[in-house]
């Protein structure tokens, strides 16, 4: 991202070896965000060892629904790199159709959320239907925003060929992965940890 | 001016010798610290202070050999830091966590903004017909160990005993139980230490410690059946 | 770098874009325009945390007497005061003034670059901070009156309206500490990256200035803490709005996990305030007593330490809070640990001075002034460290003197040492010397008027956030060290109007800047005062060699700027 603040380019006249701005940037976003995770998971897990009847509210979560979106996401990452590469190797339609693939991944996930928030409510479990609940809503919640967000960037190069280039693909799908792999954190922690239902 | 320990209000409680001789001890080791650190510095100033014709020495300081100014003193300093908190882990110990065996156990509920103060009454349980509650008094002999139970129907409060140098925050959803011995019969006051709401300013109740006859009349009062 | 095919046609903005006023000094992408912004933007606060804090002092001394220009003060009102003082004074003050401004001025000026690395996002990060500037300015208007559960917010006094009476005040209040916190991390983002990648030939990491290090430091820190706060006030907000119950027991939460996020961050964010301030000091320390800064790696890891150390200090907030009781030894030798390392660099400081030729130009009082302030503030800390002290001590003015002798001295100390000593750079005029002086000596004495009193009112047990410490038989006695502070804090206040006037006279009619007035080795120094748009003209400087060569013995000068070529026998040798 090259932007004058004056009659000179920005990088103009550095030569500091392999360190891409953009990347670099991204680097300590993510790292930042994992943070917001990290505090978010790390406070549910500390609940989850001190509390009592967590694992029969979790019970109450469709599994199958969770499965499915997990391999949508994981599979949306693959489009994303294929994408990259094509990209990478100049194949510009390639590349859009991938990346058009994985805006689709992204749809499919949250269309299924959606679905299944819906469930619940129906099935009376709000946030604020008990601790369990209020994690598991704000958890979700917070990752499908990033969900959402991330479509949107996908959207936004998908819809211009010039922003379209190699290095903006390269940091979309950095953030994707991010948002891929807090789900392969949340679903395990969310959905696999129900034991009986009352 | 010098002396900080003589602004604390005067002592009542078994424990609160040992609170205030911690505060003292790291008293003297910062007070120590503090006029060394000024001393050198303004030395420093006055002898290093610019002067025509002289220029200043070129050490940077990288070299263990010139660090080691430093870090002799860090060493001490670190000692000093390993020293506090060794004499500090037996008192935190004898205050928090080893509470002495009592039968005399009050529940202190905190809402905004009053204690309630609940007696389990003569047959030492809590939720009995003869359980008796008073607003904002404690009231309590000298010289025998007393726990207080906490419990708080609202938001955080913290009763706080200056004299007693008793302090625990009160949080909805915990029971914590505090423990103190008092030392000289009096009246001294009970102020609630954590921000709670408006009336957190003058949130207070009394600590009555009795002589241990005066105690009896007051069980007297109380509980005339018993 | 990035590939020539990703470069898109490059936007030219800042002070020679055809956009003229507007682009040059409002939406403007420079890197020194946007740290005036954020000077500005703290300033305006700092002006509006100080009328809170005179309106508490005047309340707190003579508690049944309306206070002059304020009129009565109810126990509402106060609890108002004494949140939105604290909360304006941290995130408003501290952090726009010793990271938004010192870190966007300097951070491209000292490693040699032309601007930050994301010119757009730095725009964005002022933007949103006067944004979350406005949400909190609303605040005190919208109906309940602003967030009056102290600056920590512990619920369930701010998860339920009904135990404030204060409803969109605390709501506005979280979003305000949302916005701020994405402005910083943008900041931080954009100063990590620009540090690591912009430098210009031969800045070796071994070679930049402290106070860039500081900088990074102070950012990463935050990077790395704040995460779990947001994610806790994300879940305050929800229990306030849509009926979530993190932090209500009756719905199975726990009011103590909002203390354990708040302080995870809360300590590591008093050290993202310390450390640029520190690295200001480490700046002024060499400049004015021609020395290297003593010990230079030895610092940087000295700060590494400390930085890392704060991450697991932060259960001395909680010695009394009801949590387990076990854990507050262990976090007690954590907190009283991390005064080596600051004793490590508090000590380098001063042997910075020794056989100095020491110059006590004014940023040299003030950042004289930082140290000794800095040290008792330090030296009480200790107090609070002990667990067992801080049964009698926490929650008291103890307290309060402890967390104002060090954060003023960072934030008001280190800020006029900064501003002092970068004024001429950034405004290209020299600041006017007597006034700066009489204002120096005159904030110190009346600083410590104001706030060494506290101590003792502390020690004698006087709670913090109380509206009227007459309503207290054990604290009648000592009403009187109330009424010292009130005095001081009252002439504090007016002596910063000498700062004021001598900021806007040498702005506009003070003597015109040389380029490196301070004879100073750096290389904001090697630019006009103020420096053009994009610092540099086709060439960067290149470096040669670490930032405080001062009364080098192969040099006939007593200074060696960073970028002037080794014609000096030797001057390689003996640098990093
Ligand atoms: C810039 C801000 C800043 C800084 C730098 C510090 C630095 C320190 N703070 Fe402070 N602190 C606050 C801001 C700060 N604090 C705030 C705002 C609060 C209140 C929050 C609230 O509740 O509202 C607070 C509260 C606070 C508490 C909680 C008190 C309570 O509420 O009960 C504690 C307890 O341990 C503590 C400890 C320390 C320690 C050990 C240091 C150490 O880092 C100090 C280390 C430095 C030195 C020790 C001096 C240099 C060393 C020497 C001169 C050598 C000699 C030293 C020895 C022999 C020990 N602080
Ligand atoms: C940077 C932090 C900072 C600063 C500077 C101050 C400044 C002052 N504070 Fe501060 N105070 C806090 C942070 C700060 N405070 C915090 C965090 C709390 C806790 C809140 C809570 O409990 O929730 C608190 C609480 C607090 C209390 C306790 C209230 C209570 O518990 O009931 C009191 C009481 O006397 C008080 C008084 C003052 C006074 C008289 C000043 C005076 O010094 C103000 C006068 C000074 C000025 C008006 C000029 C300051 C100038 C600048 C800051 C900018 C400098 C600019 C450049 C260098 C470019 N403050
Ligand atoms: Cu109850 Cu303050
Ligand atoms: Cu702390």
């Amino acid at each position: 991202m090259t932007v004058r603040a004056g009659e000179y380019p920005v990088t103009a006249g550095h030569d500091v070896p392999g360190l891409a701005p953009g990347k670099l940037g991204m680097w300590w976003f993510l790292a930042s965000e994992i943070m917001v995770f990290g505090g978010l998971s790390g406070s549910y897990v500390v609940f989850r060892l001190g509390g009592v009847g967590w694992s029969a509210e979790a019970a109450h979560l469709q599994v199958t629904i969770g499965i499915v979106n997990t391999l949508v996401l994981l599979t949306s990452s693959l489009t994303v790199v294929q994408a990259y590469a094509a990209a990478e190797a100049g194949a510009r339609h390639a590349a859009r159709l991938f990346l058009g693939l994985t805006i689709l991944g992204g749809l499919l996930f949250l269309g299924f959320k959606a679905a299944e928030y819906a469930a619940e409510v129906r099935a009376g479990f709000t946030p604020g239907s008990g601790i369990f609940w209020s994690f598991y809503y704000t958890m979700t919640g917070l990752h499908a925003l990033h969900v959402v967000a991330g479509v949107a960037v996908n959207a936004v190069l998908f819809a211009s060929a010039r922003l379209c280039t190699p290095h903006r693909l390269e940091l979309a799908g950095l953030y994707w992965h991010f948002v891929d792999i807090v789900w392969i954190f949340l679903f395990p922690l969310l959905y696999l940890t129900g034991g009986q239902r009352p | 001016m010098l002396n900080w320990m003589r602004w604390l209000p005067e002592n009542v409680s078994t424990y609160g010798g040992d609170i205030d001789a911690i505060i003292a001890s790291i008293w003297s080791v910062t007070v120590a610290w503090f006029f060394l650190t000024f001393g050198v510095l303004g030395v420093f100033l006055w002898l290093y202070r610019r002067r025509p014709g002289r220029r200043a020495g070129y050490v940077p300081g990288e070299s263990l050999r010139q660090a080691a100014w430093i870090l002799v003193p860090v060493a001490v300093v670190l000692g000093l830091d390993l020293w506090i908190d060794f004499r500090g882990a037996p008192v935190w110990a004898r205050v928090k966590l080893d509470q002495p065996p009592t039968d005399l156990v009050v529940e202190v509920q905190a809402r905004q903004f009053n204690w309630d103060v609940v007696y389990p009454g003569p047959d030492g349980t809590f939720g009995t017909a003869d359980d008796r509650q008073l607003l904002n008094e404690i009231h309590v002999p000298v010289g025998k160990p007393v726990r207080l139970v906490l419990k708080s129907r609202d938001v955080i409060h913290s009763l706080f005993s200056p004299h007693l140098r008793l302090k625990q925050d009160i949080v909805p959803g915990r029971t914590v139980s505090v423990w103190f011995e008092a030392t000289r019969p009096g009246i001294y006051e009970l102020p609630c230490a954590e921000l709670c709401g408006f009336g957190h300013s003058g949130m207070k109740g009394w600590l009555h410690v009795h002589t241990p006859e005066a105690y009896r009349q007051w069980l007297k009062q109380q509980w005339p059946a018993a | 770098m990035n590939r020539p095919s990703s470069v898109p046609t490059p936007a030219t903005t800042g002070h020679d874009a055809p956009g003229g006023f507007w682009r040059t000094y409002v939406f403007s992408t420079d890197h020194k325009t946007i740290g005036k912004q954020y000077l500005g933007l703290g300033l305006f606060w700092a002006i509006a945390g100080g009328a809170l804090a005179y309106a508490m002092r005047w309340q707190l001394a003579w508690p049944d007497t309306a206070v002059p220009g304020w009129g009565e003060i109810g126990p509402e009102t106060y609890n108002v005061l004494v949140t939105m003082h604290g909360t304006i004074m941290v995130f408003f003050v501290a952090m726009p003034i010793l990271l938004g401004a010192f870190g966007n001025f300097l951070i491209p000026l000292m490693i040699g670059a032309r601007d930050m690395a994301f010119p757009r996002l730095n725009m964005l990060s002022v933007w949103t901070f006067a944004t979350a500037s406005l949400a909190l300015a609303a605040s005190f208007f919208v109906p309940g009156g602003a967030a009056a559960a102290g600056w920590t917010g512990y619920p369930p006094l701010s998860a339920r309206p009904e135990y404030t009476g204060v409803n969109w005040g605390l709501n506005l209040w979280l979003l305000a500490h949302a916005l701020e916190f994405a402005a910083f991390l943008m900041g931080g983002v954009n100063y990590l990256t620009t540090a690591l990648a912009l430098r210009a030939p031969g800045m070796t990491l071994l070679r930049l200035p402290l106070v860039v290090w500081q900088q990074l430091a102070a950012a990463t820190l935050f990077l790395l803490s704040v995460g779990p706060l947001i994610a806790g006030a994300v879940m305050l907000l929800l229990d306030r709005t849509i009926g979530t119950g993190f932090y209500l027991p009756e719905v199975g939460g726990d009011p103590l996990l909002w203390q354990h996020l708040f302080w995870f961050f809360g300590h590591p964010e008093v050290y993202v305030i310390l450390l640029p301030a520190m690295g200001v000091v480490m700046e002024i320390l060499p400049v004015f007593s021609r020395k290297p800064i003593f010990g230079y790696r030895w610092i940087l890891g000295a700060t590494g330490v400390a930085g890392a150390l704060s991450f697991v200090v932060w259960a001395h907030h909680m010695f009394v809070s009801g949590m387990d009781p076990r854990l507050a030894m262990p976090f007690s030798l954590t907190t009283i640990l991390i005064s080596v390392p600051f004793a490590y660099i508090v000590f380098a400081m001063m042997a910075t001075l020794w056989r100095g030729s020491i110059r006590l130009e004014v940023p040299m009082l003030w950042a004289l002034g930082f140290l000794a302030t800095f040290v008792v503030g330090g030296l009480t800390g200790i107090f609070n460290g002990s667990a067992p002290a801080d049964i009698y001590l926490s929650d008291t003015y103890f307290v309060v003197a402890h967390f104002h002798y060090t954060l003023f001295s960072a934030v008001v100390f280190g800020g006029f040492a900064g501003l002092s000593y970068w004024f001429p750079k950034m405004f290209g005029r020299l600041l006017d010397g007597p006034l700066a002086r009489l204002h120096f000596w005159l904030t110190l004495v009346f600083f410590n008027v104001t706030f060494f009193p506290l101590h003792y009112i502390g020690l004698a047990g006087m709670m913090r956030r109380i509206a009227n410490p007459l309503q207290y038989d054990f604290l009648a006695p000592h009403q009187w060290l109330n009424q010292v502070a009130t005095v001081g804090a009252m002439a504090l206040m007016a002596t910063q109007l000498l700062c004021v006037a001598n900021v806007l006279w040498s702005a506009l009619a003070g003597r015109r800047a040389p380029a490196n007035p301070w004879e100073a080795n750096t290389l904001e120094w090697t630019v006009p005062s103020p420096p053009p748009p994009s610092n540099w003209g086709p060439t960067l400087p290149t470096v040669y060699r670490a930032p405080y060569e001062y009364s080098h013995p192969d040099a006939g000068e007593d200074w060696l700027p960073q970028s002037a070529a080794p014609a000096v026998a030797g001057a390689r040798r003996t640098t990093p």
